[in-house]
């Protein structure tokens, strides 16, 4: 298999979207299997292309993994020149391997959730549209074709979001997020356009990956700092954190599916891949890394603290993403990228599992998502909640589960990289605690003691299909297992995933070096993650510490949501406002739509009914009745009476007259 | 120059004349000849396109300078001379205009109902005239097509328009027509000035460059020339004739202003005033670009608060010639290219919502965004090319208004980076203005019982639309095609405008000048340098 059939991955995707979207109508009148056959089938096509890619990738020596195919040019003006192209590297080739097999796996279950939707072919092209804008944002070799998937899987969420139109809040959420992802795409933007025109000031006209970091080391420092903040900027809105997160929530107003694929295990990891991405450039700016840790570490408990009082079954795990990505960024932020990588990798399979178990319970339900009428679902849908515990047990980090790995190796980062701290490890660990309890409590909420629904629903409610089944059972396989690929060191594993991503985020490190010809310009964190090993007796006590905990925090829900029940509504009862507080997402939406939005809106009204009206254009109509005003003045002498004009020529000649006698 | 022997531009100039002169002698009472009328004056359209299309093919892509050149004396003695030609700054123009005069005809077939032979002849009589502007060499010539393209609008506007249609037909007659008085002036100074100076007179453009104009006059003539276009373009805050001339025009005449006779400032910018005035207009510079920042967040803003779909559209005009003008004044290929480029998508996103609103407003007779709402439910194929132009106008990437603003944008960073940054902020509010329309329209449930029952667009509308969807991304991904032919000419234009600058700053620094001190001076020629260093990296 050559590499240069790379293009393949995103060419399945595009024409499924051209088939479905021009004939998708046809289509559905006459066979409408044939819709999800295409839609699956070129996901499907991708998927074993990237598998054949990757095989192929993992033969090479690691420090011949990187390939790059350029397809055309794009856009090419004088010295600037972009190009539509692909790399292949050990990163982009992670990425690609789950997006396209876990969104595989959603596009299948689609199939049974989506069955009886009017719009079923609409549903899949946006689909198939977003997963091309995906692999695109992970496979493009240079910024701006990187910014096409970045603003197109924008634009998918945008439409798959408001996908139930017909309800205005679905579409008011749709917006919100587009609008937001622009906000976040100003800064992206900003600095992608600083960094080429500072790279073009010393010849380097590319926005290119490897070019710019190959030449990052002409950039002076401050000026690499603010480009790393506004792309973190960037990445805040796309992946959900502190302070653009607010989209996210009000995102589960789309189909569940999308929610598992686009607003949990794909795109908002975006972010993630983003900065590991251009980890050289962060490395460069050891501010603008701690800002990242700060950030992630701060969204990580923040989130966690508001899913602990949520209802909604998706609006929890909504606002778990939120908190498990903030645990990626901390990753990232404190030199980690392979750690924060890893994390966003079985983040994927745990969270895509919880959604599409919460999409089978909502399914169930007749589109019920409050929990308080759920219960007892356990022995009506033993699949999904099998697969639902194992997801909780993932994300939980029980040991041996895919979650306890990951995120232990985030925790232990923290807590030793030289660019972490002990606040930091604090934080997160809170966090970690606070996230076995909250989905301990959907758990038992949802599946435990009696049933709340009413008896019409209770009727109905069953198992889902198999095509909703059975990606659940692979990706609760996923759950497990998928933590082995990384099992550190400490346990006797290889950690195979930091050894795989090593050369990009190693050779990116040693790239500069070489160029700056020294190692000043290199933070020294970067070097340290793969090489020092480490006293496994510190590691072990920490983990343990966690597991503790996390044990403590399930037994704790059990408690609460088993056996006392009336104890959560006292103590919220007992601290009203700080109750509402967490209920009410601390009004951060409040407190932007008084600060921001609505004063702009009546600027805009202002600007409309008092500037352009009245001013502006009053005196363009000021300065039309001034001629006419001036005419009119004028017109009174040509009045055509005889006689007026007789009088006036009377005067004249007075007048004149008297100037001769008087005046000279 | 030339290896093509037929008068290729004066055939598309008098072509569309030459058609409405013949439809004059159709009889139309009671309108029983309409439907054939139509089908002559869209034929003529297409037509005009097809004889268009040769440009493309002979147009040579190495040379900068103008082709296809046709030049005949015309009064000699006032040196008045029939000059036209076509270089890489016009030719994707006169492609719009071809292009977007037969979507015009057939987007009008069921709406113009009254006086349909006059509507036809108006139609073409304003392909005729703005054809005719994109190619003049010869001021004059240029200055008569410029007026008598002001006609045919009016009469558009007057006739066929809304209900305040006498009242935004003189406003945009009078509005434009004044600042064109300036020009005039300035034309015939320049005449006058050539006389002088070369002993001989002359309206022609290309011997008009190379005059050697003293500062202060420059000043003063690129002064009036700049009105003339600002009010055209428009830019802020010259702008108000816009919104009331697109609310009462008649589709097809809203959509003619919006992709092309407001390019006509934006292309009069680049033709005339800055190669003829370099110095003058690199110190209007600074104002430009403040007003242009000030057009792009001010358009946006007021779009937002429209209750009118229409105005809405014709405030983000405003919006979205503002970076036109920002890239143009950046004066590096990427910003000059950039600009040219959303000069087209601008023409084309813009017309395209225009055609869509006027088919909405075609069944519905409103174009409040209150009166709609669920549309998408009602008219599914409405709602994607809705979409589409919305996509387009809020330049997302693969669309043709990103590679537009992306151009623009580079040159903007590169020539002045906080008016770059300002002008990203566009991108925000773009956004927020088109998904407010979007949504009140097409999303949420149908809650208007006239809108339960409208028709979707029938096959007529759709091969209005569909050209122009395909072309969004066409545009949008495969951008070499039209960039490729302008690289000469735009390469020349700054190679030549430098050129000029230089001397200019040369003659500045050389002139003793009585009231400056000598740190000033210094400070001067010293920020000459560094100009002259930054646009040596032009490229």
């Amino acid at each position: 298999m050559k590499f240069d059939l790379v293009r393949l991955i995103p060419i399945f995707p595009l024409v499924g979207v051209l088939i479905n979207g021009l004939l998708g109508r046809r289509i559905v009148e006459k066979n409408k299997s044939l819709v999800h056959w295409i839609a699956c089938g070129a996901v499907g096509l991708s998927f074993l292309v990237t598998l054949g890619l990757f095989v192929k990738l993992l033969g090479l020596p690691a420090d011949k993994r990187l390939y790059d195919f350029t397809w055309f040019t794009w856009i090419s003006s004088g010295v600037f020149h972009v190009n539509i192209g692909y790399q292949i590297d050990p990163l982009s080739m992670f990425m690609c391997m789950f997006v396209t097999g876990v969104g595989f796996l959603i596009h299948v279950y689609s199939i049974g959730y989506m069955s009886h939707d009017e719009s079923y072919f609409r549903f899949f092209t946006y689909l198939n549209l977003f997963m091309f804008s995906m692999i695109n944002l992970i496979l493009a070799d240079n910024f701006l074709l990187m910014f096409l998937g970045w603003e197109g899987v924008g634009l998918c969420s945008y439409l798959l979001i408001s996908f139930w139109f017909s309800d205005l809040a679905n579409a008011v959420a749709g917006k919100k997020a587009f609008v937001t992802n622009r906000v976040g795409d100003f800064f992206f933007a900003v600095g992608m356009l600083v960094l080429l025109t500072h790279l073009g000031a010393h010849g380097v006209w590319s926005l290119k990956f490897n070019d710019v970091f190959s030449h990052a080391y002409l950039l002076p420092p401050h000026l690499v700092t603010i480009i790393c903040l506004l792309f973190f900027l960037g990445c805040t809105a796309k992946s959900a954190q502190i302070p653009l997160y607010i989209w996210l929530p009000d995102a589960m107003a789309g189909p569940t599916p999308v929610s598992a694929l686009i607003h949990a295990a794909t795109m908002v990891t975006a972010g993630v891949y983003f900065v590991a991405r251009c980890n050289v450039l962060y490395s460069m700016s050891p501010f603008a890394m701690h800002v990242v840790a700060v950030v992630g570490a701060l969204t990580a408990f923040f989130a966690a603290t508001i899913a602990v009082t949520q209802n909604d079954i998706k609006k929890v795990l909504a606002y778990s993403t939120v908190s498990q990505l903030g645990y990626m960024f901390l990753g990232l932020g404190v030199g980690a990228f392979a750690a924060g990588l890893f994390h966003v990798l079985t983040h994927s399979f745990f969270k895509a599992l919880l959604f599409l178990c919460s999409g089978c319970v909502i399914h169930a339900m007749g589109g019920e998502q409050d929990m308080r009428n759920m219960g007892g679902l356990r022995k009506k849908m033993p699949i999904t909640f099998a697969s639902m515990l194992i997801g909780t047990l993932a994300i939980a980090g029980l040991p041996g589960f895919s979650g306890f790995f990951s995120k232990d190796e985030i925790l232990w980062q923290a807590y030793s990289s030289p660019q972490g701290s002990h606040i930091l490890w604090l934080i997160g660990l809170l966090a970690a605690v606070m996230t076995a309890f909250y989905m301990f409590r959907l758990i038992f909420m949802t599946f435990f003691n009696e049933c709340r629904a009413s008896e019409e629903v209770q009727h109905h409610i069953h198992e889902a299909p198999k095509t909703m089944t059975v990606p659940l059972m692979v990706l609760s396989v996923l759950s497990i297992f998928g933590g082995l690929l990384g099992v550190p060191a400490s346990l006797g594993g290889m950690n195979r995933v930091e050894h795989f991503l090593h050369p990009v985020f190693g050779l990116g490190a040693g790239k500069i070096l070489q160029a700056a010809g020294g190692p000043s310009v290199i933070h020294k964190a970067v070097a340290q993650t793969a090489a020092e090993p480490h006293s496994f007796a510190l590691e072990y006590e920490l983990m343990l510490l966690t597991t503790l905990l996390v044990f403590a925090a399930i037994f704790a829900a059990y408690v609460l949501y088993v056996k006392k029940r009336d104890v959560p509504g006292r103590i919220a009862e007992g601290n009203p406002s700080f109750y509402q507080l967490l209920l009410n997402k601390w009004y951060i939406d409040e407190i932007y739509e008084t600060v921001f939005i609505n004063p702009l809106r009546a600027f805009s009204i202002f600007l409309w009914k008092g500037i352009d009206v009245v001013v502006i254009d009053g005196l363009v109509n000021s300065t039309a009745a001034f001629f006419v005003k001036c005419g009119n003045v004028c017109k009174s002498t040509q009045s055509g009476y005889v006689q007026r004009y007789a009088v006036s020529f009377m005067v004249g000649v007075f007048g004149l007259i008297a100037y001769f006698m008087y005046v000279r | 120059m030339n290896h093509f022997s037929f008068p290729i531009l004066s055939t598309l100039i008098f072509f569309p004349l030459l058609c409405a002169i013949l439809l004059m002698f159709f009889r139309s009472e009671e309108g029983k000849n309409d439907e054939f009328l139509r089908r002559i004056a869209l034929a003529a359209s297409i037509i005009e396109f097809l004889i268009s299309l040769p440009l493309l093919k002979y147009f040579s892509d190495s040379i900068p300078g103008m082709q296809f050149v046709e030049y005949i004396p015309w009064v000699k003695s006032l040196s008045l001379n029939y000059f036209v030609g076509l270089d890489g700054i016009s030719l994707w123009l006169v492609m719009l205009t071809t292009f977007f005069v037969p979507l015009c005809i057939l987007c009008s077939w069921t709406y113009i109902k009254q006086k349909v032979k006059y509507f036809l002849i108006a139609m073409l009589f304003l392909e005729c005239a703005m054809i005719g502007a994109l190619v003049s060499l010869d001021l004059i010539l240029f200055y008569l097509f410029w007026e008598v393209m002001l006609i045919p609008m009016f009469l558009l506007i007057g006739v066929w328009g809304g209900e305040r249609r006498i009242y935004s037909a003189v406003k945009f007659f009078l509005y434009t027509a004044a600042g064109s008085i300036f020009m005039l002036v300035a034309i015939i100074y320049l005449y006058y000035f050539s006389y002088k100076t070369t002993g001989v007179g002359t309206f022609n453009l290309l011997e008009l460059y190379k005059l050697n104009i003293p500062i202060s006059t420059q000043l003063w003539l690129c002064a009036a020339f700049t009105v003339a276009f600002a009010i055209k373009v428009p830019i802020f805050p010259l702008h108000t004739w816009l919104p009331d001339a697109h609310v009462e025009a008649p589709t097809a005449g809203s959509v003619i202003l919006a992709a092309i006779l407001l390019k006509m400032g934006t292309y009069g910018f680049l033709r005339f005033s800055m190669p003829l005035f370099p110095y003058a207009s690199h110190e209007l510079m600074p104002i430009i670009a403040f007003l242009a920042i000030a057009g792009i967040i001010y358009g946006a803003l007021v779009a937002w608060s429209q209750p009118d779909m229409k105005k809405l559209v014709a405030y983000s005009s405003v919006s979205h010639l503002g970076y036109v003008m920002i890239g143009l004044f950046a004066l590096n290929i990427q910003g000059i290219e950039g600009g040219i480029y959303q000069m087209l998508n601008h023409g084309v996103n813009t017309g395209a919502l225009f055609l869509l609103v006027g088919m909405i407003y075609e069944r519905r007779h409103t174009r409040l965004m209150d009166d709609f709402g669920g549309l998408a439910k009602v008219m599914p194929i409405f709602a994607i090319f809705l979409m589409i132009a919305t996509l387009g106008s809020v330049a997302v990437p693969g669309t043709n208004s990103f590679v537009g603003e992306i151009l623009i944008l580079v040159g903007a960073f590169r020539t002045y980076p906080v008016v770059g940054v300002f002008a990203v902020s566009g991108m925000v509010f773009g956004v927020v203005y088109m998904l407010w329309m979007y949504q009140k329209v097409m999303f949420g449930p149908v809650t208007n019982e006239a809108n339960s029952k409208l028709p979707d667009l029938n096959k007529r509308e759709i091969a209005t639309m569909l050209p122009i969807a395909v072309l969004v991304f066409v545009m949008g991904f495969f951008p070499g095609m039209f960039l490729h032919k302008m690289d000469a000419s735009v390469n020349n234009f700054i190679y030549q405008y430098q050129h000029k600058y230089a001397m200019y700053q040369a003659e500045k620094s050389a002139s003793p000048v009585a009231h400056c001190s000598k740190g000033a001076k210094i400070a001067i020629s010293s920020q000459a340098t560094l100009k002259n260093g930054a646009y040596s990296l032009g490229r």
